[in-house]
């Protein structure tokens, strides 16, 4: 099996300089693009790979790319940008990257950046990741100063400036366009799409922005063709993923997998199975914001197609996982409590709808729950649905309410009958 | 309030890299905080001026982001995770344990001034949750027992 994105990573041992990387192969990509290929022909070969976006929308790569106008009428300034704001509750895959190989990422946006002639690109960086800024300071200084970065990158023409932006909170900044929003200096709201910020982005420039793990991609395709990316993959998206796991398992933890390994082998082979004492009871398998699982799913393959025809998204791939112990309840209030906290106040189904079922989910676990309330909350599944708000918040908030409604029906209904939390008394 | 001549020059470095004087307003922000701890009405009022903005268009920006702080904080702020993997691994018995300890609840910082505690979303260390940061710390694994002793280090 191979591990080309965590090959060099190695959690005992700080991550590899910039001559350290060179000597695994490190920057061959960038040789590679910027002298031997042009610009759409790295662009085809990526979108070729079958990459899909690693941030939880499943658009593929390349094409997304192939909206940014190119050629002697495009705008001479265009924007690239990593989004490492990682902030999907649950979700710890990019740290793994960011803190285990910084040179793999700033290598994947340069070829990236060469694909659709950016100069100018960035790192969102969330502010938690402290470690990671220190890395990637280090390592952009490092790339400027072998010539990977800067002017005539290479002696190819090409140019390019990278610089780190560390964020200050709001899960908002993760959307595509309440980002750009954050980076010009604004509330990060988000914009109304078209114009997609592949034509009008930061700053009103073209401006492509991807996921960490999705770069950390790039330069492995780019080095072993399309066909050798599309085989290590299990299923018909390309490539191999970072999945995690976390909750009452045995070793809960991130590890880079064949895309399309099943639920099943996830849990119980790399995350060790539950805890002695604990049964599975539920899987968010991609974050937050995506529909429960249940046991009886265990066998569906964790790629965007299939977690999809189960009825959930396979999201960021690191699953929450929760047991026979924790109220659901309980639980979907927490992920309802982050989402009306996180939600920017732009629109108002989101902004009013959140809260109140934040609400009603509270006064379930006091033992206030009315009979009612299970229509109000099956309701506001409607009405903070897709098509209602102006982002994807608050549907992606309505996923896991949904099905929790659905598969933990019983739970809710005991809550309103028995006047209180079931579960309070073995937490 | 009058900015420093040392913030004067930090933010003029960061408007020198944006396409024009408001768009770095973020990073005045994050600049004035780091010196004083927390951007406070007068400091609004002076990156205003700074940047050609209303001090309420400052103030908009400042208060949408949670890591501005636009009241003072302790010389330590703590951030609890109080996300779902960390509410599963059970951070509400930490958070027993910090009010134990502190005396203080959430959005609170000690009479002494040495602790402000904050809750806050997923930190990204959801395979060694709970976990919390404190200043520039991150702690994973975090046990009610060890609270104690983590707390001690931090004057």
């Amino acid at each position: 099996m191979e591990h080309p994105l965590t090959k060099n990573i190695h959690p005992d041992r700080p991550p590899l300089n910039l001559p350290e990387y060179e000597q695994t192969g490190g920057y061959a990509a960038v040789r590679t693009a910027v002298k031997n290929m042009t610009p759409q022909e790295v662009q085809l070969r990526v979108k070729d790979s079958n990459l899909k976006g690693r941030g939880g929308a499943g658009f593929n790569t390349g094409m997304k790319w192939s909206f940014v106008p190119m050629g002697p009428d495009a705008p001479k300034t265009k924007y690239l940008i990593a989004n490492a704001d990682e902030m999907e509750p649950g979700t710890f895959k990019d740290r793994l990257l960011l803190e285990g190989n910084p040179h793999q990422l700033i290598e994947g946006m340069i070829v990236a950046a060469y694909a659709i002639q950016a100069n100018i690109s960035y790192i969102f960086l969330r502010w938690a990741y402290k470690k990671a800024a220190e890395l990637i300071r280090k390592s952009i200084a490092e790339a400027y100063a072998k010539g990977y970065l800067g002017k005539n990158i290479l002696g190819s023409g090409f140019c390019l400036d990278m610089y780190l932006h560390t964020g200050v909170g709001r899960y908002m900044c993760g959307e595509e366009t309440a980002l750009l929003n954050a980076l010009e200096g604004k509330r990060a709201t988000p914009r109304a799409k078209p114009p997609f910020p592949q034509i009008s982005g930061l700053f009103g420039k073209p401006t492509i922005v991807n996921n960490v793990e999705t770069f950390c991609c790039v330069p492995h395709i780019v080095n072993n063709g399309a066909e050798w990316f599309k085989s290590l993959s299990h299923s018909e998206d390309g490539g191999t993923k970072i999945y995690g796991v976390s909750g009452k398992v045995n070793r809960p933890g991130a590890w880079e997998l064949p895309m399309g390994i099943t639920m099943r082998e996830l849990l119980e082979e790399y995350a060790g199975g539950m805890k002695n004492g604990f049964r599975l009871k539920g899987i968010l398998p991609g974050g937050a914001s995506t529909d429960f699982l249940t046991a009886q799913h265990l066998d569906i393959k964790m790629d965007f197609t299939s977690v999809a025809a189960a009825g959930s998204r396979l999201g960021t791939g690191t699953m929450i996982v929760m047991d026979d112990a924790t109220c659901p309840v309980g639980f979907v209030h927490n992920l309802q409590h982050f989402f009306a906290q996180e939600s920017c106040g732009w629109c108002t189904p989101c902004r009013e709808g959140l809260p109140w079922v934040e609400k009603i989910l509270l006064s379930l676990e006091k033992g206030q729950g009315r009979e009612e309330d299970m229509q109000l909350l099956q309701m506001h599944t409607q009405l903070l649905g897709p098509g209602n708000t102006f982002c994807a918040l608050a549907p992606g908030a309505m996923e896991p309410l949904q099905s929790a409604l659905k598969y933990f029906r019983d739970d809710f209904e005991h809550h309103i009958t028995e006047k209180g939390c079931p579960y309070n008394s073995i937490r | 309030m009058i900015l420093s001549d040392t913030e004067t020059k930090a933010i003029d470095h960061e408007i020198a890299l944006v396409p024009y004087k408001k768009a770095a307003v973020i990073e005045a922000l994050k600049i004035v905080q780091q010196h004083h701890g927390w951007v406070s009405d007068e400091a609004v009022e002076a990156i205003a001026g700074y940047l050609d903005m209303s001090p309420a268009a400052v103030d908009s920006v400042a208060t949408f982001y949670n890591l501005i702080f636009r009241k003072p904080v302790g010389r330590h702020v703590i951030l609890l995770c109080d996300s779902i993997s960390c509410y599963v691994m059970g951070y509400t018995k930490l958070y027993e344990g910090l009010q134990q300890h502190l005396k203080i609840k959430f959005g609170e910082t000690t009479p002494d001034g040495r602790f402000t505690l904050l809750p806050n979303a997923c930190l990204g260390c959801c395979d060694h949750a709970p976990a919390l940061i404190i200043d520039e710390e991150l702690y994973k694994d975090v046990t009610a027992e060890r609270l104690k002793e983590i707390l001690a280090t931090y004057k």
